[in-house]
């Protein structure tokens, strides 16, 4: 048994690099006082990225309706910020509760399908969600959205137009997130999840519990979409249907193949990566934006299997 | 209520078989290769634009136009399968969706930067324009059209894979493709076909939805979802599967509009959930 807690612990061993990253996503506050908005969009897409990653780089899971939970949460605590109350925190909290049951529902639906059932049962629930928030105006404000609400500060920090506050809140939550997925990823259970991702039908015969565990992670990871929903909520005072569209759900898996799915980091640089991209060019001609992600994607599926770390750690390889 | 039943039924199958000339061809690379191609829509777009463009700018007459949009489409589609598509057909499913969703948006986006965003439309001949009036009650011409040509494609596409020599082919490369290959088949070349075939049906398609859909850049994102409903509820690769799948679809899509118009689409996504949930192969599937 020593040996397996040696293997654990070698592999929780935080990095160099690690390290200098999260430091460095501190940079913005002195560096680009200017973009911390969009930092914190950043930070959210990020959390959102790295619930998908807990499905699509571990378990093994295609979802073209992950948007579904996002929205979840962002409705969740948009709803109690208008009708309620407007202290974050406990929003954030029953907002990952609630897409955290629907995702334990809809678990026990999804882990059944594979192949194209999977994937057209993920876009079908998101699709019906969408338009179910649609038609539900009364209650979300259908197509114009969910306004008329302002969450003014968390714990005493003024939410201002700066962004300060709500950047300093997006990239604690994703911390704290990410401590949570990264402790998840290794342990037994996340090892347990690969082994899934790799042979779905040899992890039943040797007697690992498949379905309980994919439910587990599904679960796991409508809750963090959930949390990226009610912190974009909270940092924009607004929830717009587009938060559960089927756009957002495909844009957060270019976001993480891009990056490089199953990496746990895949999804946050691809996101800044994305986001920054988006912000530098959609002054130039927004209409054709989508061109070069089509582009890149392709680049991307044919060129680079593991996505940008892929490709790094391979170079890294090499030169040593 | 029950008056304008018949008018219902008869616009939804019509309907219906629109979405069947969009989705057969998807059906038919899906279900035989195993290629999760979500850029079909993209190749019903452009025969669509083909249509447009040639119909607008050159002054060719409407049914004319049809076969070239079949042929364009499926020349598309060959150089796309040689280059990209074929290098994934080992791949996972992820990864030919990943393909296929940025072939989308490039679509999306050129398509946008030649024509602009705007709803395009097309002319017609005079005798698809009116409605046929037959025991009292009447009919519009296009959509009579529709049904006919659907139903001969139907019956063309069986014909073609069920008793020729190349629908023989096909069938002997996708069941055991190492046997096929041993018995000199050219797999390779088969594959292409059928892909040129799937692509060609769905510009065919693409050109005929302009009169009663439109056509806009989206098209290939806003009509995917119901081709890909078609061919999952359907069955893979079954084409029978797919017709009855693309009539029911039709059939209630009108039905809801009508009658239920607060629901908008909630309805067509709640029955496609509940129908996979049921049957996860589909309606006719096999495998």
């Amino acid at each position: 048994m020593a040996s397996a807690n040696q293997y654990f612990e070698q592999q929780t061993r935080w990095r160099p690099l690690e390290i200098a990253f999260w430091l460095a996503t501190l940079l913005p506050f002195v560096a680009a006082p200017n973009y911390l908005s969009l930092a914190s969009q950043v930070a959210i897409t990020a959390l959102f990225a790295l619930s998908l990653d807990l499905l699509v780089g571990y378990a093994g899971l295609v979802s073209l309706g992950h948007a579904a939970f996002f929205g979840a949460g962002a409705y969740t605590a948009g709803l109690i910020a208008k009708h309620y109350w407007t202290e974050p925190l406990t929003g954030l909290l029953i907002a990952s509760i609630f897409s955290g049951i629907l995702g334990y529902a809809l678990s026990h639906i999804i882990v059944r399908f594979r192949h194209l059932a999977l994937i057209m049962l993920t876009l079908g629930f998101g699709l019906l969600l969408h338009e179910a928030a649609n038609s539900a105006s009364p209650l979300t404000g259908g197509a114009d959205g969910l306004q008329g609400f302002r969450v003014p500060s968390v714990l005493g920090f003024k939410f201002d137009m700066f962004g300060r506050a709500a950047y300093a809140y997006s990239l604690a939550v994703l911390f704290v997130c990410f401590l949570v997925a990264r402790r998840i990823i290794h342990s037994p259970f996340g090892l347990a999840l690969r082994g899934i991702r790799e042979n779905a039908v040899r992890m039943p015969a040797i007697g690992a519990a498949s379905q309980a565990h994919l439910r587990k992670a599904y679960t796991l990871a409508a809750v963090m979409a959930g949390i990226a929903g009610a912190l974009l909520t909270h940092t924009t005072s607004t929830v717009s249907l587009d938060v559960l569209s089927f756009g957002r759900s495909a844009d957060v898996l270019v976001i993480l193949i891009l990056g490089g799915a199953g990496r746990l980091y895949g999804g946050i640089i691809g996101a800044i990566i994305y986001m920054v991209a988006r912000d530098q060019f959609s002054g130039v001609n927004p209409q054709y934006w989508y061109f070069w992600i089509g582009l890149l994607l392709v680049a991307v599926v044919m060129f680079l299997p593991n996505g940008i770390l892929g490709g790094f750690s391979r170079f890294l390889k090499r030169i040593n | 209520m029950l008056s304008s039943l018949g008018g219902v039924l008869f616009d939804g199958f019509a309907y219906g078989m629109l979405l069947f000339l969009l989705s057969v061809g998807l059906s038919v690379t899906l279900g035989m290769m195993n290629f999760v191609n979500l850029a079909h829509c993209s190749f019903a777009m452009v025969g669509g634009y083909a249509t447009v463009t040639l119909v607008g700018k050159f002054g060719w007459p409407f049914l004319a136009t049809l076969p070239m949009a079949f042929i364009l489409a499926a020349l598309l589609s060959i150089p796309l399968e040689r280059i990209l598509y074929r290098r994934l057909y080992r791949a996972s499913d992820l990864d030919q969706c990943l393909l296929t969703i940025g072939i989308v948006f490039i679509s999306v986006a050129a398509f946008a930067w030649f024509y602009t965003t705007e709803q395009q439309s097309t002319q017609v001949p005079a005798w698809l324009q009116g409605s046929v009036k037959i025991g009292g009650m009447s009919f519009a011409a296009y959509r009579i059209f529709l049904i006919v040509l659907g139903l001969a494609v139907t019956a063309l596409l069986i014909f073609l894979l069920e008793r020729t020599r190349f629908g023989a082919t096909v069938r002997a490369a996708v069941d055991n493709q190492r046997m096929a290959r041993g018995l000199g088949i050219d797999v390779d070349r088969a594959f292409m076909f059928t892909f040129a075939l799937g692509g060609g049906l769905a510009g065919l398609g693409g050109a005929l939805a302009i009169q009663v859909v439109g056509l806009d850049p989206t098209f290939a994102l806003s009509y995917l979802v119901y081709v890909l409903i078609v061919v999952a509820v359907g069955g893979l690769g079954s084409i029978g599967g797919s017709f009855a799948a693309a009539t029911v679809l039709g059939i209630s899509d009108m039905a809801g509009k009508y009658y239920f118009p607060w629901l908008g689409a909630f309805l067509i996504y709640l029955v496609m959930v509940a129908l996979l949930m049921w049957r996860p192969v589909g309606l006719f599937g096999k495998r």
